[in-house]
């Protein structure tokens, strides 16, 4: 599945990141490839915010659209 | 202090001076750190990207810079850039971090390590990270990095002298080993890096093409980071704090959108009506209209002819001692103050990201990404100000669209006021149709733009600082700075324009272009021919223009029909000067002259609508 079609509260383990540029600033916040995540709100139509840790990050639809992400149980 | 090209305070270096680089992500405290070891007014947060102006100062022997807030020394934005180029030219880092947020500063931290700077680094925060359950291993953390750690709280000053004397013993930390097969033979370390890291810059200056090793050097370090994190940081127990509480319900599809809206509300009547009407009513009607400008007319009428071209252009109707002096202190000065103070509040309290989170929908239908709700708000004080803010967009593309749309539909407070008073008597209908007018032409300008010009907008991707109380003295020094940065950038734009405009009055330049107007006034606008005048003079400043209908006598049709053209209409001239030196001069008169053509082909369309 890909990162826009996760739910609040849902944990998840990132697969793959198919945008370049995102993909090299993901890796500064943490957030790579390999990495549990927690997404933490979804905006109808808009950016979903997902949580590591203490870290809180937004991402347009478009590019969460281009994250693939797979459930982990929480 | 000498001043250096951005009007910035910059201290004096000389030969033998230590160069200390303050280098940290964005909220982290870092301008409050500098301000600790320095004492001069500085930048002391910033939203990823409000500024890319340089603070400097001295400690003792060394000069210190400060830096914009980054989360990597790479290129992808401009504060990168600048903060890249500060970097080179320093001998010494102080790397602030944020105790809370490790996993993510100490990609930086490792990255400058790695660079080889002796450093020192302020971990920062240590009061909140207590508060938020985090234990961290001060010496573990020291001893991985291999250089030395200063626990800090810099907004209550503790550390900071402690910090200050370990600026004196920084060393180089321990390197990333697994990165070292994919560095260059570049004997300068940080060179080394960049180029390994495929900086363009770099790479040029060695003459070689970049390796395209920048991924697999990102991933080993962030490998590193997390074994450092996994060793030095303990989690005591995992109570969600109010902040974070209150950080998840703005951005709940709901009470999020209710929260933003209760805001704008707020917003509004503290702008709009506080200081768009009460203190520029006191500021510009009183002091510069009633004593200021008489004076000093009188004052020049006693050296200069007030006919005289001389005479015109320092005091007449747009003079430089006039217009310009009354427009900057007494009209922008109180508004740009105010719309810095709250971006300013919005920027520390934590707020500013989700809103640009909570409009990013919106914002992607016009080509833009949430953070352009940025200039977007600071356009409804000056359009001028807010085309100086598109520097912080990620894409040329987005500048371009940021900045037509601005010149094209947001009245600024100047304007609006003079609206307000002229709508007001026809009742809320025509305030509710002017509202929309405007917000469908935004939204078509920006669709079409979108389908026009080629390339792709960057996606969102932002983080989201803790919400918390902010500092009030580091909201007003950074308010203080902003203020002052664009008042010496825009100044002598302002002043330029007045020239301008007084040469065109004076040559009769604003006759014959009267002249050339009235048909369109009058034949596909259904204006009387004096509205004309407001034109001309909406060249110079759209609300002088508005201002130039308020005297006519216009039918409640007539006055939408001109408030239309005339909000529409081109921007007023600091602002097209603005526009000019920001984008090309080519872009830069395209803007302008479409904003002419669709200003006046509206009008005449919704003349004939409410025929």
């Amino acid at each position: 599945m890909t990162l826009d079609e996760t739910r609040p509260g849902q944990v998840f383990r990132i697969v793959s990141i198919s945008d370049d540029l995102a993909r090299l600033q993901a890796i500064r916040f943490g957030i790579t490839e390999g990495a549990r995540a927690v997404c933490e709100s979804v905006l109808p139509g808009g950016p979903v915010v997902v949580r590591k840790g203490m870290q809180e990050m937004a991402l347009g639809r478009a590019l969460a659209r281009r994250i693939q992400v797979e459930p982990v149980e929480g | 202090m000498a001043q250096d090209c951005c009007g910035v305070a910059v201290a004096e270096v000389h030969g033998d001076d230590r160069k200390v680089v303050l280098v940290g992500n964005p909220n982290v405290g870092k301008s409050a750190v500098f301000h600790g070891l320095t004492g001069v007014y500085v930048e002391v947060s910033n939203f990823p990207g409000t500024t890319v102006d340089i603070s400097s100062g001295r400690m003792g022997k060394s000069v210190i810079y400060d830096t914009p807030g980054v989360y990597g020394i790479s290129a992808f934005n401009e504060e990168e850039r600048v903060a890249r180029d500060v970097l080179l030219q320093g001998d010494v880092v102080v790397n602030v971090v944020d105790a809370c947020h490790l996993d993510r500063d100490l990609f930086l931290t490792v990255q400058l390590i790695d660079m080889g700077y002796p450093m020192v680094v302020a971990l920062n925060m240590m009061d909140e990270a207590r508060a938020n359950g985090l234990a961290i291993d001060v010496r573990a953390l020291s001893e991985e990095l291999g250089v030395e750690v200063i626990p800090t709280v810099a907004t209550r000053g503790q550390g900071i002298e402690e910090l200050r004397e370990a600026v004196g013993r920084a060393r180089q930390g321990r390197r990333t080993p697994s990165i070292e097969p994919l560095l260059p033979s570049i004997p300068s370390p940080v060179d080394a890096v960049l180029v390994a890291e495929d900086d363009e810059d770099a790479c040029r200056r060695h003459g070689v093409t970049p390796p395209g090793t920048r991924e697999e050097v990102y991933r080993l370090r962030r490998e590193r980071v997390n074994q450092i994190v996994a060793r030095v940081v303990r989690e005591t127990d995992e109570g969600a704090s109010l902040a974070t509480r209150l950080g998840r319900l703005t951005l709940h599809p709901v009470w999020g959108s209710l929260m933003l809206i209760a805001f704008l509300v707020a917003v509004y009547y503290i702008l709009g009506v506080g200081i768009a009407q009460w203190v520029v009513g006191i500021t510009e009607e009183l002091w510069m209209g009633e004593y200021y400008i008489p004076w000093i007319t009188e004052l020049g009428s006693r050296v200069l002819a007030p006919e005289s071209f001389l005479g015109q252009v320092l005091f007449g109707e747009f003079g430089l001692l006039t217009m310009t002096v009354s427009y900057i202190f007494g009209l922008l000065l109180p508004m740009v103050l105010g719309f810095y103070l709250m971006l300013s509040f919005m920027e520390d309290s934590g707020y500013l990201p989700r809103v640009a989170v909570l409009v990013d929908r919106w914002m992607n239908k016009v080509g833009l990404n949430g953070r352009a709700i940025i200039p977007t708000i600071l356009g409804f004080g000056c359009v001028t100000m807010a085309t100086m803010t598109t520097r912080l967009l990620g894409s040329q593309r987005e500048r371009t669209i940021a900045t037509f749309l601005l010149s094209l539909t947001i009245p600024c407070s100047a304007q609006m006021a003079v609206i307000a008073t002229m709508l007001a008597p026809l009742g809320p209908a025509y305030f509710v149709a002017f509202g929309l007018i405007l917000f469908l032409m935004y939204g078509l300008a920006g669709m079409l733009l979108n389908r026009l010009l080629p390339g792709e907008s960057t996606p969102l991707l932002i983080d989201l600082p803790p919400m918390r109380l902010p500092h009030l003295g580091n909201v007003l020094r950074k308010t203080l700075l902003k203020t002052k940065m664009f008042i010496t950038e825009a100044g002598p734009i302002f002043a330029a324009g007045s020239v301008l405009i007084s040469v065109m009055a004076a040559w009769g330049i604003l006759d014959g272009l009267q002249n050339a107007l009235a048909p369109i006034t009058v034949g596909w606008l259904g204006l009387p021919r004096e509205a004309a005048n407001a034109f001309i003079m909406g060249f110079v400043r759209r609300d002088f223009g508005a201002a130039g209908l308020y005297s006519l006598p216009l039918t409640s049709h007539q006055v939408m029909v001109a408030l239309t053209t005339i909000t529409l209409f081109v921007p007023c001239i600091a602002s097209v000067m603005m526009i000019l030196k920001e984008r090309s001069t080519r872009e830069g008169v395209l803007i302008w002259a479409t904003d002419l053509v669709i200003a006046i082909f509206t009008g005449g369309i919704v003349h004939r609508i409410l025929w």
